[in-house]
């Protein structure tokens, strides 16, 4: 065992070699990495947000607003289509969020409603490939004379799905509009989304920029009814009463449900000034679908108010004076400076599908982490020291070698946690620790078999020979049971139990590595250092 | 050369290693101690409850850090008794300028602790800095709780599946017991202490799982060793004879384990001291269980001597193996 060829010894110190060098950068500031020739490792171990500060949010979408949105739209659907084939019904109804029930007029009618309202439906997945799923199931009703349109279970998923991305996709063009880099937004689970933020100060902005769902719409005002004298009579038909955002006093407005231009059609928005009263305003730009539509609709309504919607409140009601041909305009309401440009920028990255509600946040000041990675540093330091020191006093030069062997243990850990590109929690300074205690535990196993080895009166070459071997089997077993638990908590846990398990995991790989074979390559080394005559004293 | 220069001495031999401690002598009442410390643990955490920290209990955990002298806590919490936050928990952390201020769970759902952490950093954002904010809305808290709990029982029957894999089922059966017994009892210590019992506090039962099954596998390595080299000798001498060859590798091992532990503990700073003491007492424990329960219940159970040379043509195959 104590031979080694000449490939192995090669390999092995390349593998030390090779580790010291990606390990390294790690070591210095970033500026000076970034000096150093191009043939250098440059890239550095990424701080997890609990060590150089930063916000975690993590948001979760409204899934009950999504089946609304949704059926609302369907109940739209599904009337037309039952006009276009000229099929009566007597109403429409929802059950729940995830079901319409249709009364026909005519029973006998059943088979073709469900014909025609088979057009509602759409294809789920690939459309090439087909895989014959549909969003909607259309189904008899357990009357005569009813239809039920029912959504699948891929279809929520797709549409739940489909939100999420629309909603990171937003998100990243509103944060992108901070200025801010490096942040990470992604989707976790269902219907959750994860934005990481390192080096963030002040989380407030960040949570008002995507608090918001900023749907604007413009929407026609009732010509003849108020507020008030519809909530007394009747709602007509295709109206809805919208409050004010000015709160309890502002009062209330009918309007028509659907919108005349939304959000989706500005190509731009800017936070300005009133050139009047010097009132913070936002100036926004159609593009052409919307110039064209709002141009239309100002043509026809001059003299009539329209109102300016945002997020189902009222912002204003200005009365059109004029056709507003040109595709831009002004939106006043009761604005701060800071409000419009949040809001500018909430409108240039367009609307979210879907309110996000903030289900866990954590955010870690940078001097806060500065502070834990000094503290990491210097517990790590005096925790090595003392280590060392039990280690030499124990196994005098033997020790040594296992110390050379631990440091050689901690680089390749390093430099494996560098190049796949994991980061460093504090959790993750601990796994470090764990690992360096496991190491050290191979090494004690070994060189306590070595010494029993003696005991019995083995010859020294023979008996570290053995020692080595022996420890082995145990060394596995003992670090292979650590690493199932090390990827069980890597596959179950989260936060700050997956650092863990990460930088354990690693560990434990490159400990087998540094405490056997290096600590092995080192003994053979002295052992042919040693003169004939001294090998007798071997100093386990 | 350079190791000429180095002094070539012994390392001091810690450990008598002829002492022959008679630890099966105690298995009965170590075994009934263990026992009753896990019955104890299991009322203790039924009654009292664990002190669930924002992770499991949801709510809002601040931290603040005054911006010039000393924290006066008395008037930061009659200032926040006043805001309508519920009941607030205020203690100095660390040093004298920094507090740590903890919200109950708002009623209200997700929106509500929002709400709630808006109105504490207002009230304090004269004198104050946020150094580190944690909301935890409900759904998150019972999430994290499930997979917490799930998490160290996947842990424990990861290993046991392993060790029985390697190891005869007795052995597993040791492991298993002398498992849930750590994490048992260091869960009645936090339940009677009331330490505040949060993710890092699992990863760190976790850890203590691993280490405890590495010291009972170490000792369970030798039996089965020893199972194979002295085929006559009664069971219980046998198993003593294991544990104490194995002994001084213990005690260097924890020695070294607590030390690192230890010096994270006192310099490694305030937020991760809690996940630090879960491991401190993982260690004695895990190996105090290694000793005096995993192996004893071998006794208990009886193990088959005809097994252990299967179990030798299947080293001599991996030995083989790991040479090539």
């Amino acid at each position: 065992m104590l031979h080694f060829t000449r490939w192995k010894i090669i390999a092995a110190l390349l593998t030390c070699l090779a580790g010291f060098l990606v390990a390294l950068p790690n070591f210095f500031p970033k500026e000076t990495v970034q000096s150093w020739p191009s043939f250098m490792p440059k890239k550095q171990l990424t701080l997890g947000l609990d060590l150089q500060g930063g916000a975690h949010l993590l948001l979760a979408m409204d899934q009950d607003e999504i089946k609304k949105d949704w059926i609302n739209n369907l109940r739209d659907e599904a009337r037309k289509e039952l006009r276009d084939a000229k099929i009566g019904f007597t109403g429409i109804g929802t059950q729940g969020l995830t079901q319409l029930v249709i009364k026909l007029a005519k029973p006998e009618e059943q088979a073709a409603a469900i014909k025609a309202l088979h057009k509602v439906r759409q294809p789920i997945g690939n459309a090439l490939l087909g895989t014959g799923a549909y969003d909607v199931d259309v189904l008899e009703g357990p009357d005569p004379g009813t239809v039920i349109l029912k959504e699948s279970e891929q279809g929520l998923r797709q549409r739940i799905a489909n939100a999420a991305s629309a909603s990171i996709e937003t998100i990243n063009r509103r944060v992108n509009n901070l200025g801010t880099s490096e942040s990470t937004i992604v989707r976790q689970g269902t219907d959750r989304i994860l934005i990481q933020f390192p080096g963030l100060k002040d989380t407030k902005e960040l949570k008002k920029l995507i608090g918001e769902t900023a749907k604007l719409t413009f929407h026609e005002v009732h010509p003849s009814i108020s507020a008030e004298e519809a909530r007394m009579t009747k709602i007509p038909t295709g109206y809805k009463i919208y409050p004010s955002d000015k709160g309890e006093g502002g009062g209330e407005f009918l309007l028509r449900e659907q919108p005349v231009v939304q959000g989706s059609d500005l190509a731009d928005a800017q936070p300005g000034f009133d050139s009047r009263n010097g009132e913070p305003v936002i100036n926004f730009r159609f593009n052409q679908i919307g110039a064209r539509k709002f141009g239309n609709f100002t043509k026809d309504h001059v003299g009539r108010p329209f109102a300016i919607v945002l997020d189902d409140k009222v912002l204003s009601a200005p009365v059109i004076r004029e056709p507003i041909l040109g595709g831009s305009g002004q939106i006043s309401g009761n604005f701060t400076v800071e409000g419009t440009n949040t809001l500018a920028v909430q409108l240039r990255s367009g609307s979210l599908p879907t309110k996000l509600t903030i289900v866990e946040e954590r955010t870690v000041g940078p001097s806060l982490g500065a502070d834990s990675i000094a503290a990491g540093k210097l517990a790590g330091i005096i925790g090595g020291v003392a280590v060392v020191l039990l280690t030499i006093l124990a196994y005098g030069t033997f020790g040594i070698f296992a110390c050379v062997g631990l440091v050689v243990h901690l680089m390749l850990t390093l430099a494996l946690m560098t190049l796949i590109g994991s980061t460093l929690t504090l959790p993750g300074i601990a796994g470090l620790v764990l690992g360096v205690a496991m190491a050290v535990d191979a090494n004690v196993l070994i060189y306590e078999r070595i010494r029993e080895e003696l005991r019995v009166g083995k010859m020294p070459v023979a008996a570290i020979d053995a020692g080595f071997q022996r420890a082995f089997v145990t060394i596995a077993d003992s670090q292979l049971t650590t690493l199932a638990c090390a990827l069980i908590m890597f596959w179950l846990g989260s936060g700050p139990i997956r650092g863990f398990a990460v930088t354990l995991t690693i560990g434990i790989m490159t400990s087998i590595f540094a405490s056997v074979t290096v600590v092995r390559l080192l003994i053979s080394f002295w052992l042919k250092a040693q003169p004939k005559g001294r090998i007798a004293v071997v100093p386990v | 050369m350079l190791m000429r220069l180095i002094p070539v001495f012994k390392g001091a031999d810690f450990f008598p290693h002829d002492l022959n401690l008679p630890f099966m002598k105690f298995k009965g009442p170590a075994l009934a101690l263990s026992i009753i410390a896990m019955a104890i643990s299991i009322v203790l955490c039924a009654t009292m409850g664990l002190n669930y920290g924002v992770d499991f209990k949801g709510g809002s955990l601040i931290e603040l850090k005054t911006k010039s002298g000393n924290a006066d806590i008395g008037v930061l919490r009659e200032k926040l008794n006043s805001i309508g936050v519920g009941n607030v928990q205020i203690q100095e952390f660390g040093t004298p300028d920094d507090v740590l201020v903890r919200l109950e769970e708002q009623p209200g759902g997700e929106a509500a602790q929002q709400a709630a952490l808006k109105k504490v950093v207002d009230a304090t954002s004269a004198d104050y800095v946020e150094r580190r904010v944690e909301v935890v809305g409900p759904a998150v808290s019972s999430e994290l709780r499930m997979t917490g709990f799930i998490a160290v029982a996947a842990g424990i029957l990861a290993i046991v599946a392993y060790v029985w894999f390697r190891f005869e089922w007795q052995f597993a059966l040791g492991a298993v017991v002398a498992l849930s017994h750590d994490v048992l009892v260091t869960a009645g210590i936090f339940a009677l202490f009331q330490f505040e019992f949060d993710l890092s506090t699992v990863a760190a039962l976790l850890t203590i799982l691993g280490y405890s099954v590495n010291d009972t596998v170490v000792v369970s390595d030798r039996i089965r060793e020893n199972l194979r080299k002295f085929k006559k000798m009664e069971l219980n001498e046998l198993l003593n004879l294991s544990i104490n060859e194995t002994l001084s590798r213990t005690i260097l091992t924890g020695m070294t384990a607590l030390a690192v532990l230890i010096s994270l503990y006192i310099f490694g700073g305030e937020v991760i001291r809690n996940f630090n003491f879960a491991m401190l007492l993982g260690v004695v424990i895990g190996t105090y269980s290694s000793i005096f329960i995993a192996a004893p219940l071998l006794g208990y159970l009886g193990v088959k001597r005809d097994w252990s040379d299967m179990a030798a043509k299947a080293v001599a195959a991996t030995k083989s193996k790991a040479k090539a």
